[in-house]
């Protein structure tokens, strides 16, 4: 329902590709979930999230991400506490897996969210890494 | 001029290939201040896009919270060795740069 009213709102946001403005600068995660349509994500253990438990330098975590829900479109990552949450959103199409692997900067420990999005439902997954310095600056 | 991406894209069998590709950007969030205590000005990639024989396949966005210098793991399905792989980025000053491999 969110998603339809979503889709509604901003019809241009559905359609068209490009950098999402509004959710990449949304202050709260909860902000940036409702920016993708990922409101109301249940969680999921096909969601799966590796990253280390501490993370020493904020500046460098590496996180790899793998969708085993079936039909998966895209993947989002949300680190909480970040000033401005939503650190990444990628669509996959025919020919590729759902599956990243990428480095993000951690201004200090936090939840990271995974959210998958498939069929129109958003799957969710959540992992805490402890940051020892933080990266926000760099 | 942006320094050109390292890329290498790793047939596994199957149909399968793994990507890894590293892009020279200095993922300025906009934060952090210099020497003389000035705010270095954003600075920092926001879409990237992999292609596979000119075809879409992954569209990423991301945002100043990747980190410098931003290293990607991918994963494609239903490819094969001579299969044409090109991965493009923009950032939030219109700069751009692409490079192509064959997949082997």
């Amino acid at each position: 329902m969110q998603a339809m009213l979503a889709a509604a709102l901003w019809p241009k946001r559905a359609l068209a590709a490009g950098w999402n403005k509004d959710a990449f600068q949304a202050k709260t995660a909860a902000d940036a979930l409702k920016s993708i349509g990922a409101g109301s994500a249940a969680p999921s253990p096909d969601v799966v999230i590796d990253a280390p438990e501490i993370a020493e330098n904020g500046a460098v975590v590496p996180i790899e991400i793998t969708s085993n829900v079936p039909g998966t479109r895209s993947i989002a990552v949300v680190i909480d506490k970040n000033p401005f949450p939503l650190a990444a959103k990628f669509d996959f199409l025919d020919g590729a897996v759902p599956f990243v692997k990428v480095n993000v900067k951690m201004g200090e420990s936090s939840n990271i969210r995974v959210i998958a999005e498939a069929g129109g439902r958003h799957y969710a997954a959540m992992k805490e890494v402890k940051v020892t310095i933080g990266g926000c600056g760099g | 001029m942006a320094d050109p991406m390292k890329i290498r894209a790793t047939l596994k069998g199957g149909g399968l290939a793994d990507v890894r590709v590293l892009m020279n950007h200095p993922m300025e969030t906009g934060l952090r201040k210099d020497a003389d205590g000035k705010i270095v000005p954003q600075h920092f990639i926001q879409e990237v896009t992999v292609r596979v024989n000119g075809k879409a396949v992954i569209e990423g966005q991301i945002s100043q919270a990747v980190s410098r210098n931003p290293v990607f793991s991918f994963r494609l399905k239903g490819v094969k060795a001579g299969d044409r792989l090109e991965i493009s980025w923009l950032d939030n000053r219109g700069e751009s740069n692409r490079t192509e491999t064959a997949i082997a």
